[in-house]
């Protein structure tokens, strides 16, 4: 892969209700917030992606909700349709592809004018599916009691991601429930759909998220010393959950793994420093952790348990306080990303990482990963 | 450094009304084959996937992952674009710079609808502000009414002269063999044809359609192997503005005019009637095919009937416009920017048959959609000169 870098990031607060912002406005501070970061004008931008979901957000062609926001009115732009990771991929191919240097990606939703249930319904099949009743929710429960059964992992190690998430929020900002819990309170909180407590759960979040990613030869002209991109990958495993070994994720395992290749990794649980992944319930940390090959099988509630992946170790995963903090969808694994560029810069916690990674998903129980690969140095 | 990128392969189903004896995976999938069979190519040469259409027409949220059973996309990347009608065009433009940043080497795009499972007026209503312009002016056919009127009051055009560009489209229609509506039609027929928005006649429109649509594009060292004479992809350019409805200056489309300029100041074309042989314009009413070309630059403001009626856009004529018959003969919307796309690189390749335009060097494919956008490619028989 040709040399790119992102330069400049920028979020709003997630919120549970952002009662005084449209989509317009979400867009409109988050991507102000990027182009300070990385000391640039609109001008100095030559193309925009942004990323939204009609469903998500009950307006048909919802990009055009953000393009004028996005300063895109008088340039090239596009939409993708998915998690903000696979956004902020279809924005590295434009500013590789030798027609733009310079690439604005943003990603929004609000999850409080939305019906998760009804949206995520709809995802599965119309005829077989979706008069069942499935939705995110009961489904990822039937995955966690998968990887649950096959890998042993305990419903307090469960909670003790939630303990570890909610806490590191409370040094994020941004974060929408920060707050510190015991694992107790996790398994007391009320049962959602069981393995899953509320407390399981990511919260219904508003909010919007803006990247800059640059070529290599603008990736040095402006404010910020650049971040890397190292390697990206994207898979999809099949859609039907039957068709799929729940308790595993073969599309992500391929993709880290082709990620990893890329960004010329041998020993990627040691080269890598920093991990914010999509925790959208506590069991996807543990499980996601382990399917990209960044801890033995069955290990990861374990090593959880002993402060392995804390904010302040050498391994620290969503240091950030995670999805579980907030949850924006589609905006979710775009702020992953943002949020490893802020820690290898080192304006946040970031341990003295040099390698980070970003992953994001689309689809039911995980069924397509994109995974990034960052880094401090060129 | 960017890579040169060719079209290698395209593929359609036989477009019609109403598809009830396939799914839209299966849908997908007969075009999908097609596109790789025309490219001599099985699913295990791509590398990777993107799809677009409209979510709110067939209700299927995350149409990237629920496709793969027809797509052929297990285990391999793929990524969803939408940007409403200028959808196909907007993928065919992701799949571009897909593979000229040099990440894939074979890219597969599909496009798709299957518009009988929707109520488009209703879907498409809710793409609009909801407080100021949802409940007043939206939906499709209000817009292109306001913007026929608008062009009729400035330039002194009549229906007419939409009803003349209808008359040529449906006529080139019965050239290709997957256009939904095959059927000549008179000037007299159009205008006795049911009033739907003044000055739009039914016959003025485009259907509603279940359509498929798939094309592979690849890169440079990979398309001149091919088993096809490649399509090379020389530039593209969009642009897709929106604040409220009342914004638009109606009569003429700006997001064309400002989207052929860029397109012929990056290749260098100069006069455009001369350098292009054929367009494949996403037309959803007949008299964009009036209005569009002037601000695409072929003729000026005003000129478009004038041009129209000596016959230029016609087959055999100057710049033969919609040989396929364009989107008033068939629009399956999500496929239907696909489509011109396809439609434009098989003229390029030689390989359009009964709707052939001889000797094509040159080719322009559009996307219309959203509020008054646009996408554009241009397409080209020579390797791109940079």
């Amino acid at each position: 892969m040709d040399r790119a870098a992102i330069i400049g990031v920028g979020m709003t607060r997630i919120e549970g209700n952002k009662k005084t912002d449209t989509y317009a406005d979400m867009a409109w501070e988050a991507v102000n917030r990027a182009l300070e970061d990385a000391g640039m004008e609109m001008d100095d931008i030559d193309n925009v992606v942004t990323t939204s979901n009609d469903f998500w957000d009950g307006r048909t062609i919802s990009c055009m909700a953000v393009g004028d926001a996005s300063g895109a009115a008088n340039k090239n732009v596009s939409c993708v349709e998915g998690d903000g990771t696979f956004g902020a991929f279809y924005g590295l191919t434009r500013s590789l592809s030798g027609s733009y240097d310079t690439t604005l990606v943003t990603a929004h939703s609000k999850g409080s004018e939305s019906v998760s249930s009804l949206i995520t319904n709809a995802a599965f099949d119309p005829i077989y599916e979706r008069g069942l009743g499935l939705d995110m929710v009961s489904a990822s429960a039937m995955q966690a009691r998968a990887f649950m059964h096959r890998t042993g992992t305990t419903q307090e190690q469960l909670a003790m991601v939630s303990v570890k998430n909610h806490g590191n929020a409370m040094r994020n900002p941004m974060a929408q429930l920060a707050f510190k819990i015991t694992v107790e309170d996790v398994l007391n909180s009320e049962m959602i759909a069981d393995p899953l407590h509320k407390l399981d759960c990511s919260p219904v979040s508003d909010g919007c998220c803006a990247v800059i990613i640059a070529n290599e030869k603008k990736a040095g002209k402006y404010a910020r010393k650049p971040v890397w991109i190292k390697g990206v990958s994207f898979c999809s495993d099949s859609y039907h959950l039957g068709d799929r070994d729940l308790s595993r994720s073969k599309s992500l395992t391929a993709a880290a793994e082709k990620a990893y290749a890329m960004a010329g990794l041998s020993n990627p649980r040691k080269e890598i420093g920093l991990v914010e992944l999509y925790d959208a319930f506590t069991y996807q940390e543990l499980m996601w952790l382990e399917e990209m090959g960044l801890c033995g099988e069955g290990e990861a509630g374990k090593l959880l348990a002993k402060g392995a992946f804390d904010a302040d170790g050498k391994f620290p995963v969503n240091p950030s306080g995670g999805l579980l903090s907030g949850h924006p969808v589609i905006a979710a694994g775009l702020i992953r990303i943002a949020e490893v560029v802020k820690r290898l810069r080192g304006d946040e916690n970031g341990s003295g990482a040099k390698i980070g990674l970003a992953q994001g998903t689309n689809g039911l129980c995980g069924q397509s990963h994109c995974v990034w690969i960052l880094g401090k140095d060129k | 450094m960017a890579k040169r990128v060719a079209i290698i392969g395209t593929g359609q189903t036989h477009h019609k009304s109403h598809r009830p004896d396939v799914n839209g995976q299966e849908l997908i999938n007969e075009a999908v084959k097609r596109a790789l069979q025309d490219a001599d190519l099985t699913m295990k040469d791509i590398d990777a996937v993107v799809i677009g259409n409209m979510d709110h027409f067939e209700g299927i949220n995350y149409v990237d992952c629920w496709s793969v059973d027809g797509s052929g996309a297990v285990m391999k990347p793929i990524i969803k674009l939408t940007t409403g009608g200028t959808t196909g065009c907007t993928i065919a433009i992701g799949g571009y710079h897909i593979v000229a940043s040099g990440l894939f080497d074979r890219v597969l795009v599909i496009g798709w609808e299957k518009n009988s499972e929707s109520d488009t007026t209703g879907a498409i209503t809710t793409a609009f502000d909801p407080v100021w312009d949802r409940l007043v002016f939206a939906g499709a056919i209000s817009g292109l009414a306001a913007e026929a009127q608008a062009y009729m009051a400035r330039y002194g055009a009549t229906d007419r002269d939409g009803a003349r560009v209808s008359v040529r489209d449906r006529k080139h229609a019965t050239n290709n063999p997957y256009a939904q509506l095959r059927k000549e039609v008179t000037l007299e027929e159009v205008l006795a044809s049911p009033m739907l928005a003044d000055p739009i006649h039914l016959l003025d429109v485009c259907p509603r359609t279940d359509g498929a649509c798939a094309i592979i594009m690849a890169s440079e060292d990979l398309a001149v192997k091919s088993a096809n004479k490649p399509d090379w992809i020389w530039a593209t350019a969009n642009r897709h503005p929106y604040s409220y409805l009342g914004d638009a200056d109606y009569g003429r489309l700006t997001s064309m005019s400002e989207s052929s300029k860029e397109l012929y100041k990056k290749v260098g074309i100069r006069e455009p009637r001369k350098e292009i042989d054929v367009i494949e314009l996403y037309q959803p009413y007949s008299f964009a095919g009036l209005i569009w070309i002037e601000d695409m630059g072929i003729v000026g403001h005003g000129e478009g009937p004038e041009y129209v009626w000596g016959g230029n856009t016609d087959m055999g004529g100057e710049l033969p416009i919609n040989p396929s018959g364009g989107v008033i003969s068939c629009n399956p919307i999500g496929a239907t920017g696909l489509i011109r796309c396809a439609e434009a690189a098989m003229q390029v390749m030689g390989k359009a048959e009964g709707r052939q335009v001889p000797d094509v060097k040159h080719a322009i494919s559009t996307g219309f959609g959203g509020c008054w956008w646009t996408d554009m490619i241009l397409h080209g028989s020579e390797k791109p000169e940079y």
